[in-house]
């Protein structure tokens, strides 16, 4: 037994995989405490799904340790696998099956009996909104559906750790809203998750930590707000008509910076407290009797986090190959 | 009354069996499931069956008239041969229902489970037995309309269920090994099509060998397909057995050694793309 510290349930050191030529992943470093989120943030092809597969014992990484309860996923592969959970980027579940039948399928894998499996399929049906829907085969499910059902299909066992590899990925945004609430509700009951995702807003509404992870190396790892700091809060932008507005507005607000787009002027001003601190700003601008056009609320993307962190966009090459 | 989603207690997780007996659970779970798409996936149900009874019908009335056979008629000729073309086209199910496993993702989430995850192959190549023998009886029954007029015995009707199974199980294992080789739904169908056609057609399941050219006729006689078909034609209309029963046995066999353990390599190693 290959024991690290306890307190960690998912520990990565020096984790390296080739694809023959291509190096996906190059020394990445992680590790999350037992009832921790971490999100895993990054685009297509930074290494987020290789870095789930070789947790998940799906791959053998060319080098590096990785440990999931202090068990080496390589040499105690078996052990790994009884206590983990994983949800794919696509739903794999079983189409021509019932929901039911699926969820059933999974625990009698897991040996948990007949009996004990179509308890939890209830059970699960209920907690996932899919009652109606469990008696039908998935086939007729749609997208949100089908990746409810993926979820519930990878707790059936109560794993203590789950992989959640884009959960939200291509969802519309009803569904991902219902996935986040399932999500939630998980880190609640105490489970350790690595979620990985393309979406700031995403990692920065669910993990307690976010890793940035750039060429299969973490380039940035903090809290949601250790990592704004770095990139920069939500903006506020105000449009003017004249220059002189501006200047006004700037002066009376006391922050912020002019930007001049075609013929337009815009102030922009960094927003540090939310509703309140937007709405102050309003009442002073407009309370000095300036017009503004109009206004708009900008939050960082990942494209933003990209462009500070690496001094390149995420959606560039390795995006546009990774897509078809 | 407990509302969380992780409120079961570790311990209570998976009761411990032998490997054996865990194994033996896994595959049954995994067989029922490959069972079930049988009758949910009527489509491919229908076009397993359709398929052959209009060839036979083809072969019987259009074509049948202009081959000799010699002292058999031709239906009673045609029988044996129409049945193990469908045994092999329907084995190539397994390669089907593979590829799809790999495409959707279902391989990743059971090699991510404590189990004997290669089950899942156990369990398509038990469905292409059940859906051979199932098309194998509609068949015989059209056939017998049509003035097919077996003279086997009780016996002998074990003798060929036996031959049609063991021929079933050995291209099944075949086909997931092309199931797992191919790239994606699409090149499985076409590499299936590829494999059986020749060595359906180039055999003696709708004319004797005799009349082929020489290389041909080499091929068509010492291919699997043919030694199968033979040794089921004499058993159901009493052609001569001559050394097809072993020759059948031998290579079966020798695929099933072979592709048992090719497909458990190559499972091994298969992660979804």
């Amino acid at each position: 037994m290959a024991t690290t510290s306890t307190k960690n349930s998912i520990e990565v050191k020096g984790l390296k995989k080739n694809f023959k030529d291509l190096k996906v992943l190059e020394g990445l470093d992680l590790t999350v405490p037992k009832g921790k989120m971490l999100a895993l943030l990054g685009p297509n092809g930074a290494g987020k799904t290789t870095t789930v597969r070789i947790l998940s014992t799906l791959l053998k990484p060319t080098g590096g340790n990785a440990y999931v309860e202090g068990f080496d996923v390589v040499k105690d592969s078996r052990k790994v696998r009884s206590l983990i959970g994983l949800t794919g980027q696509y739903a794999a579940i079983d189409e021509y099956l019932t929901g039911e039948e699926n969820i059933i399928m999974m625990g009698r894998l897991y040996h948990l009996g007949l009996e004990e499996s179509t308890r939890r399929a209830k059970k699960l049906l209920e907690q996932f909104d899919l009652v109606d829907a469990g008696k039908r085969i998935a086939k007729t499910y749609s997208g949100g559906m089908k990746r409810r059902l993926d979820l519930a299909l990878s707790l059936v066992a109560t794993p203590p750790v789950l992989f959640l590899d884009e959960p939200t990925t291509g969802l519309d945004p009803r569904s991902r809203i219902a996935m986040w609430n399932v999500i939630e509700r998980l880190m609640k009951d105490g489970a350790t998750i690595l979620l990985t995702t393309q979406y700031l807003e995403e990692a920065d509404k669910l993990a307690d930590r976010i890793a940035v992870i750039d060429h299969g190396r973490v380039i940035v790892e903090g809290t949601a707000d250790e990592l704004k700091a770095k990139v920069g809060s939500d903006r506020l932008e105000l449009v003017f008509s004249r220059p002189e507005d501006a200047d006004k507005a700037l002066k009376i607000n006391g922050s912020g910076s002019i930007v001049e787009q075609d013929d337009r002027h815009v102030l922009v001003i960094p927003i540090e407290g939310g509703v309140e601190d937007v709405k102050k700003i309003l009442d002073t601008v407009s309370g000095a009797n300036i017009a503004i056009e109009s206004m708009s609320i900008q939050k960082p993307t990942l494209d933003d986090v990209f462009l500070r962190l690496t001094g390149h966009a995420a959606t560039l090459e390795q995006a546009e190959s990774a897509k078809s | 009354m407990n509302d969380t989603l992780l409120s079961i207690p570790k311990e209570e997780n998976a009761k411990h069996h032998s490997a054996f007996v865990s194994g033996f659970s896994d595959s049954f779970v995994l067989i029922q499931r490959s069972l079930r798409h049988i009758f949910r996936n009527m489509d491919q149900l229908l076009s397993i069956v359709m398929q052959p009874i209009m060839f036979m019908l083809l072969f019987r009335y259009v074509f049948g008239g202009a081959i000799d056979t010699g002292g058999t008629s031709y239906v009673n000729f045609l029988v044996a041969g129409i049945l193990i073309q469908t045994a092999a086209f329907g084995a190539t199910t397994t390669s089907l229902s593979v590829a799809t496993d790999v495409q959707r993702g279902i391989i990743d989430r059971l090699k991510s489970l404590p189990i004997l995850s290669s089950a899942v192959l156990t369990g398509h190549v038990v469905a292409d037995l059940v859906r051979n023998v199932l098309s194998s009886i509609v068949m015989i029954i059209v056939a017998l309309f049509i003035d097919f007029r077996p003279v086997a015995s009780f016996t002998d009707w074990l003798m060929i269920l036996g031959l049609l199974l063991l021929f079933t199980f050995a291209f099944s294992w075949l086909s997931a090994v092309i199931g797992l080789l191919a790239k994606s739904v699409e090149a499985v169908q076409w590499f299936g099509f590829v494999l059986v056609f020749p060595l359906t057609f180039a055999s003696a399941a709708f004319v004797p060998t005799e009349t082929m050219p020489k290389y041909l006729r080499i091929f068509a006689e010492n291919q699997p397909v043919t030694h199968v078909i033979e040794a089921m034609r004499a058993l159901m209309v009493g052609t001569p057995l001559g050394n097809h029963g072993w020759a059948t046995l031998i290579w079966c066999l020798a695929i099933i050694a072979i592709c048992i353990p090719l497909a458990a390599h190559l499972f091994r190693n298969k992660v979804s793309k």
